[in-house]
Parts: C-alpha cells; structure tokens; sequence
C-alpha cells in the first residue's frame, strides 16, 4: 500500500459536556470504500464533519494526501459531502444542482453542460437537468447529492448516512450501486453508517466505533469472524456467548471449559481481542451451528437440547435452543433447504457444532 | 321536500360548510366594513358635490380632474417616492437584523428576541412619531446631543420637517413588519444546504447570495409588500413631520374629503391610489417571479 490518503492522528473532539471524540487514529488508503460504523452518539458523523472540515477538532490532526487540514476551511479541502438530507438546493434545477461546484472552475457553458450531463448519466438519471428539484423521489434527490459530489472529482467522497431514508428495497439495490460506482470511479468513499449490515455489503474495511473511539478497524470478514470485544460481536451480527473458563494455556493454544459444552481446544487467532485470566466467555454464531434433524449425523461434536422458539423467515428458521447444561438459550440459524424439516417448539432437538468457529473473549 | 332537507342536512355536516361557518364572523365583518365602504367610495368618485349636497348623476370629470392636476400628480409621485424610500430603508435594515436572529441567535432564546422586537408595538403609533419629533427637531435630542459634542455648529434642519424625517419614522414604525417575514423564509433553509454550498467551493459570502438570499426571497417580497403598500396611505406621519414638502396623496385625500367638501374627487383621489399602488404591487411580484425564474 501506498502513503495512505487520509492520516487521523489521535483526533478529538470536545464539545465542552460531551466528549464526542476521544481520540481516534487511522490511515484510509487511496481508492479505499471505507466504513464508519457505530450505534448514534458514538462519534461518527462528527469524525466524517471533521474530515470535511465543518467541525474543528480540539485536538490531533487530520491529513488528506500528506497536507495538514488545520485552519482549511470546507470549501478548500478535497472533499465532497453526500448529506444525510441530501441537501438538494430548492431553487435550481436537478442540472443546477449538480453543476453548482463547477462554477468556481472557469469552464465553458458547453463544457459544464457536458459534464453535468456525464455526471447525471453515470447516476443512472441522464436527461434529467431541467427537471425541477423539489419534483424528485428520494431515490433520485440521492442520486443527484452523489452526481453532485462526484462531479468535483473529489481525492474523498464522504457519505453521512445517505441511505437511511430510502425504503429496504431501494436501500439494497443502491448498495450494490453505490459499491460498484465506486470502483469504477476509484475515489475514496468514507461512509457514515449505523446498519452494519450496509457497512459489511459495501466496505473494504470497516472502523466500528463506541463512545468516540474506534473499537475494532478490520475487514467485514475480519470483523464478523474475529470481533475483539463482546461489545463489537453484539454490533455487527448475532452471536450467542456462553460462559466459559481457560483451563490451560500453551504456546498460541488454549483449553477453555464451556458451560454445558465441555472442553474445547482453541486458537490463539481465535482469541483477537487478547487478555489474560481465566474467566471468559465465548462467542458462536447462529450459522456456524447446525440443527440436525431426522437422525442426521456429523463429525464434529453434537449437543442435544430442546427447542424454546421457533421464528420463520421464509428463506430461514431462527431457532432459539436449551442446550442441556448451557445456561441460556442459544440462537441457530438454518436455511430451509427442500426436504428439511421444521421443528416445533418443544420438540427435541440435536445440535452440532465446531470449536474452530468459536471466538474467546476474556 | 324529504330530499330537500336531507340534503340540506348533509351539507351542513360538510366540510365545506363547516369551513364556511368558521369564517363567517369574519366574512361578515369584511363585507360590512371592507367591501361597503369601498363600493360607497368607488359610487362616490362618479358622482360630484355642491357645499353639502350629492349630485348623484355619473360624470368622469372627478378622473379627469385627478388625473391631469398637476398638484395631485406631484404628491401621488412624492407618495410612491418616499413609499419607495421607506420600505428600502427598512427591508435593508430589517434584512441583517433578522438573518442575526435566525443565525446566530441560539434556538431558545429566538422567541424572546422576537419579543423584543415587537416592543415598539407597546405603545402607540401617534406617540412614537411624537416621540421622534422630540428626537428630530430644532432643539431635539439629536441635535442637542450633537452641538453638545461640538460636532455641528448649528442645529440640523434636514431631519424634521420634510420628506427625510418622513423616511425615518415610518421605517421605524414598521420594522417589526419587515423582519418577521424575512426570519420566517430566514428559519425555513435547512442549514444543511448552507454547509452543501461551502463543500461544494463557496465562501460564506458565495454562499450567502447563491443559496440563502435567494431562498430567502419569498420573506423579503413579503416584507416589501407588507411596507410598501400601507405606508403610501399614511397621513398622521406626513402631517406631523413632515413639513410642507413632506405631505403625502393621504393628506390631500383627507384635505378634499374634511376641509373642501369634495368626498367625490377624495374618493376618486382614494381609488386612483389604490389601483396604482395595486399595479405596482403586480408589477413587483411578477417582475420577482420572472426573474427568480431567471435565476433557476
């Protein structure tokens, strides 16, 4: 990897009564789609307005492309915003709106016409520039915030939520959109969000953040599989936690006795977010488990309990389980997949499941 | 006979009734007092007046007479100038005073300043130009103050009785009326659009007139003919400040009207200021929407 193209160096904000950054440090790569996630009030849309330059920070540095931001106002750093409310001007045009930043650039009608037009067709809305503003769906309003930012040919597009007010429909399909236009165009996308969900579709990596402060900055892959904190692990995703004590400690491998489950050999990759005692618990997600019905049987060891609520997705079953000797019940998730059964509540059921997939927090 | 009630009933219960039902104090209220008396006056200005009796045959002589004295011409064109003067000098005062309010006054104490800019309404109209008389005049507290200070050698006589003292107490009086409109369009701009504009390479100064004024522009067409419009008609001002050459259409209406037994050419003198403060308003506002047009 090249010099990275934005530096965060222990940036903090403090608005007097509320900490809102506690000093947060990171390094975003050129062409990078990265993501910001974090329930609301953790920070996160003040680290994206600090970057843009709306917000001051009161303490760290903020770098964009080797070049300190202190004292460079919005309007002169390489940054375009796509807003929450899109913040599309009333009064001008889908056209106005989108060629609005192009003004200060001395170009030619003709010339800013034709890019206006190129910015519109690559949003999927070509032909729209004389359509009035206040007539477009929230769909479109978005599409036009994008064109309008993308048009500036920004080092950094940073998006503040720009989904959250699109239905779950249209929310899906521009992210696989939104995904895409960002390779293609190669500029690097920060993005705002609280659906983790949206942050593990669409990012290369993801900086999940609590009380001002980055948690865990990993891949999605990185992040689901291997969360540093129980905290982090309820964010993104389910994960079912079961008490659990290390036993004995060797080399980079751990025995941990599982409440219920017995002894288990794990990793020391499998615990990311280190520590030390004896203490702990680990985490299993509800597809790395698997209900076996009908006298199915696996390799891996099997746990038998019995069914405590059954919930139908369509596509899936959501099952919470006693298993016997677990405390509480776990949640399994299973596909349903032609010929398999659905179990009731009440039944019995026999549960198989794998320590490699298991995650220790201590 | 059935069908009839039962429909009369069902109408009652409508919303268009029920609408209709609410404004009809007011409606009444504006018949009686509004629409009456104008029609009283616009009979008036078609018939014509001996001493103290109505001559109630039609005759255009009134419009004649109104519209080609030169006398009338020249305080209908004073009117619409100091008009004119009044409601610029208060939109541009009132522009800043608002947009400070809306931006730069915190959330919870934006009502209280509204409060205090209302405070002129305590007491009355009459008092206050009373009051400016005291501050403008020969030995008024303006003067005073300033020979006290040694800046001027004599007392200004260019501030009270005539045509400026005129501008400045009606541009006082009716402030509150042009900042209101303003910092309503002012409170509506989603501050959102503000910070767009910056990231998108505008200064605050850019910004300023690509984005807020124009969004804005709704309250300030509002402001202007909310002050333009009552302010032509005014005659206790004219009469108290402003001297000889500040006296305004109002005062000859009501001159025509009280002093010379003429309520036929006061009427005609009456409408004919109407219906040119009336084009000019329509003038205005389609001027405005042609060029926000323009602009868009």
């Amino acid at each position: 990897m090249s010099a990275p193209l934005i530096e965060l160096e222990t940036v903090e904000k403090d608005y007097g009564e509320v900490l809102a950054l506690a000093g947060v440090s990171a390094e975003i790569a050129a062409g990078e789609f990265f993501s910001l996630l974090g329930p609301s009030g953790c920070g996160k849309t003040t680290l994206l307005r600090t970057i843009a330059g709306f917000e001051d920070p009161t303490g760290g540095r903020v770098r964009i492309d080797g070049r300190d931001m202190e004292g460079v106002p919005a309007n002169s750093r390489p940054t375009n915003m796509v807003f929450q409310s899109y913040a599309i001007f009333p009064h001008l045009s889908v056209g106005q709106n989108v060629g609005f930043g192009l003004r200060r650039k001395g170009l030619t009608k003709t010339e800013m016409a034709r890019q206006v037009g190129e910015a519109l067709e690559m949003v999927g809305l070509g032909g729209y520039e004389a359509r009035a503003s206040h007539a477009l769906s929230g769909g479109q309003r978005q599409r036009v915030a994008l064109a309008r930012a993308l048009i500036m040919k920004p080092k950094v597009l940073l998006l503040d939520e720009p989904l959250s007010a699109l239905d779950k429909k249209l929310r899906e399909q521009m992210q696989v959109e939104l995904r895409k236009l960002q390779r293609q165009v190669g500029i690097t996308f920060i993005l705002v969000t609280h659906d983790q969900e949206e942050a593990l579709i669409m990012s290369d990596r993801i900086a999940v953040m609590f009380d001002g402060q980055i948690a865990q900055l990993d891949s999605p892959q990185a992040l689901y599989r291997r969360p540093v904190s129980r905290r982090v692990a309820e964010f993104i995703g389910v994960m079912n936690f079961i008490e659990a004590e290390v036993t004995a400690e060797t080399g980079d491998r751990l025995t941990v006795d599982v409440a219920g489950l017995g002894a288990v050999d794990l990793s020391a990759e499998q615990c990311p977010g280190g520590g030390g005692g004896r203490g702990a618990a680990v985490g299993i997600r509800p597809e790395t488990m698997t209900l076996l019905i009908d006298g199915e049987t696996r390799s891996g060891r099997i746990t038998e309990g019995s069914v405590e609520e059954v919930v139908y997705y369509g596509d899936m079953t959501y099952y919470d389980i006693r298993l016997d000797g677990v405390p509480a019940p776990v949640t399994i998730s299973m596909r349903n997949l032609p010929g398999r059964a659905v179990l009731e509540r009440g039944a019995r059921a026999r549960v198989a499941w794998d320590a490699s997939a298991m995650v220790l927090f201590r | 006979m059935a069908t009839l009630a039962a429909r009369l009933r069902r109408w009652r219960r409508s919303e268009g009734a029920q609408g209709l039902l609410l404004v009809s104090p007011t409606l009444l209220y504006a018949l009686l007092l509004l629409a009456a008396p104008l029609a009283t006056i616009v009979a008036f200005s078609f018939w014509s007046q001996d001493y103290l009796t109505i001559d109630r045959s039609f005759t255009l002589e009134n419009y004649r007479e109104a519209w080609t004295e030169p006398l009338f011409r020249e305080l209908m064109l004073r009117s619409l100038a100091i008009s004119g003067a009044v409601t610029m000098v208060t939109v541009i005062l009132a522009f800043p005073i608002a947009y400070f309010v809306s931006f730069h006054v915190a959330p919870e104490r934006k009502a209280l300043w509204i409060f205090l800019i209302t405070i002129p309404f305590w007491t009355s109209y009459l008092i206050r130009v009373f009051l400016w008389k005291v501050i403008l005049g020969y030995n008024g507290v303006l003067n005073s103050g300033l020979l006290g200070l040694g800046i001027i050698d004599e007392p200004l006589t260019f501030i009270l009785y005539n045509a400026n003292a005129v501008v400045i107490t009606l541009a006082h009086a009716w402030a509150p009326f042009a900042i209101l409109p303003i910092f309503v369009a002012l409170e509506k701009i989603d501050r959102s659009l503000l910070e767009a504009s910056r990231d998108l390479g505008e200064t605050t100064v850019t910004t300023f007139l690509r984005v807020t004024l124009p969004l804005a522009m709704p309250g300030v067409v509002a402001a202007v003919l909310i002050v333009f419009i009552p302010t032509i008609g005014d005659y206790v001002t004219p009469r108290l400040v402003g001297g000889p050459n500040g006296l305004m259409i109002a005062n000859m209406i009501q001159v025509q009207f009280m002093k010379l037994n003429n309520a036929p050419l006061g009427a005609t003198l009456a409408l004919s200021a109407m219906l040119i403060v009336g084009a000019i308003s329509i003038l205005f506002l389609w001027l405005n929407r042609r060029f926000l047009k323009v602009r868009q």
